[in-house]
């Protein structure tokens, strides 16, 4: 039989959008995973401080905080350079879009700011608050009262703080799947399963960068452990996707030929699901089951599988249309 | 102006030729950036060799009812103005592009200026009493606007009987630009 013909031809040449979209480069995808990761962390921070029964002073505490600060302030700097009319960057904060998932992250990012900037002072040790405070840099701009004053804060409102930087994690690492899942347009992102996705692979990014640093000893069983159960469910949450491609209308099903057979196959199977996820997973129960001793290769291979996903989902999303 | 106002589009692809002469008199009017478009022509041809059929379709912004662009806005940028005509305004846009994005009929772009820039059925022109630059140069009567609230206006005529079709209806944004099969 004669195949039926379809040819569209379009004198349509807008930079950019044609030949396929290609409005969102390297910023977003960094962007996306350093936020997940920021997510993550303050997600693990607060968790790992809530389980304990009595709170001392933990070792991430002491810096780790700082490293989310600089992390998402780099993050943000990403969506900066992404922005193609960059005088206006200050237009996100003279509205807010409920309907706007983007409007919603930032404003979030906004408040990661106070809830980390509070978890490090109110979670450093004696020595260190004294530190802080003695700093040439800090007291030239006569800002020890000001930070006695956020301590005695920090302090006063710890547990409240501790929460509060929990939500706020879950609401950071929720939007970056969300930004992506609210487009109807491009049958890759829209799913619900993005922000629960993106949520559970930045808590696993998060672990691995703290245990890629030095931690207290129980803190790192911790973290090993949480971390197996995220890429558990990372693991469900693409299979549920996949089946949700698989089954859904003629573009979704077209996106699940390309993570099944075409173009993001090869990246997808072996980079994210492999190396991001399987092995760690392994290397993950090998460590608490035989007790081997951790190595770094399970997070750095968490850390490499939660990037390549975010790199994947904004090419491939970019590359497919509701239309074809 | 009556608020109930929905101004919408009518493209008769059967009188379409695909003469480009939408696209250019867009280009003059509206001050188009040289190597954009906010209208362009598509040929679209199906059917079992040697029973092909062509279509012509004169596309633009859909100024969809239910439109995507305006929901994905932070800023409030792209919005819905008279007569339901989606804008966008150049002011309050960072080019984020999450509108690019969120359009399922790729209707627009990043002008070079920095902000996203996009068909306005030529509201400027409609606000006079003129109809939009690409209607008034189509040279044979094959886009016809006006107000669709109005059964009498000569859109809602051709709607009521003509078939018709909108584009992706699947994406569920319910378009106001129509074609005539």
């Amino acid at each position: 039989m004669t195949p039926e013909v379809l040819e569209v031809l379009s004198n349509r040449h807008n930079p950019q959008i044609d030949p396929r979209l290609d409005i969102w480069e390297w910023q977003i995808p960094a962007y996306l995973f350093v936020g997940g990761l920021v997510a993550g962390l303050m997600v693990l921070m607060a968790a790992l401080e809530l389980r304990r029964k009595a709170p001392a002073p933990a070792r991430a505490a002491q810096w780790m905080p700082v490293v989310a600060l600089v992390l998402i302030s780099l993050g943000m700097l990403f969506l900066f350079l992404d922005l193609a009319n960059k005088p206006h960057v200050y237009r996100f904060y003279t509205a807010f879009r409920p309907t706007s998932a983007m409007s919603w992250g930032s404003w979030i990012l906004l408040l990661v700011y106070p809830a980390l900037a509070l978890l490090w002072l109110g979670g450093l040790d004696r020595d260190r608050r004294a530190w802080l405070v003695g700093l040439r840099l800090v007291r030239a701009l006569r800002l020890p009262r000001l930070i006695a004053w956020l301590t005695k804060l920090a302090d006063q409102h710890r547990r409240k703080i501790v929460w509060t930087t929990l939500m706020v994690g879950v609401g950071l690492g929720v939007y970056t799947g969300l930004l992506l899942g609210t487009m109807v347009a491009r049958p890759v992102w829209n799913s619900a399963v993005m922000g629960p996705l993106f949520l559970t692979s930045g808590i696993s990014t998060g672990a691995a960068l703290m245990l890629l640093t030095p931690q207290d000893e129980t803190d790192t069983h911790t973290l090993v452990r949480w971390d197996i159960v995220a890429i558990l469910v990372e693991l469900a949450l693409l299979v549920v996707l996949l089946i949700g491609f698989s089954t859904g209308s003629a573009a979704a099903r077209a996106v699940a030929d390309g993570f099944l057979g075409g173009a993001y196959t090869a990246t997808f199977w072996s980079l994210v699901v492999m190396v991001g996820l399987v092995t760690p997973l392994v290397l993950n129960l090998l460590e608490v089951r035989r007790k081997t001793p951790m190595t770094a290769f399970a997070p750095a291979f968490v850390l490499v599988g939660g990037l390549v996903l975010r790199i994947l989902f904004v090419a491939s999303g970019q590359a497919t249309g509701i239309g074809g | 102006m009556s608020p109930a106002r929905r101004y919408g589009m009518v493209v008769d692809t059967r009188r379409c030729v695909g003469c480009s002469a939408c696209v250019l008199a867009c280009m003059s009017e509206n001050d188009v950036p040289e190597g954009y478009c906010r209208d362009w022509i598509v040929h679209e041809i199906r059917g079992v060799f040697p029973n092909l059929r062509q279509e012509i379709r004169s596309e633009r912004c859909m100024h969809c009812s239910n439109p995507p662009c305006v929901d994905v806005c932070p800023t409030g940028a792209s919005l819905v103005g008279e007569g339901g005509v989606v804008l966008v305004e150049a002011d309050r846009c960072t080019g984020c592009k999450a509108c690019i994005a969120a359009c399922p009929y790729d209707a627009r772009y990043v002008h070079p200026s920095g902000h996203v820039d996009k068909c306005t059925f030529c509201l400027h022109r409609v606000k006079r009493g003129e109809l939009p630059a690409c209607v008034t140069v189509c040279p044979t009567r094959a886009l016809t606007f006006g107000d669709l609230a109005d059964p009498d206006a000569e859109v809602s005529q051709l709607l009521r009987t003509r078939k018709s079709k909108v584009l992706l209806p699947e994406a569920g944004t319910e378009p106001n630009v129509f074609f005539l099969e």
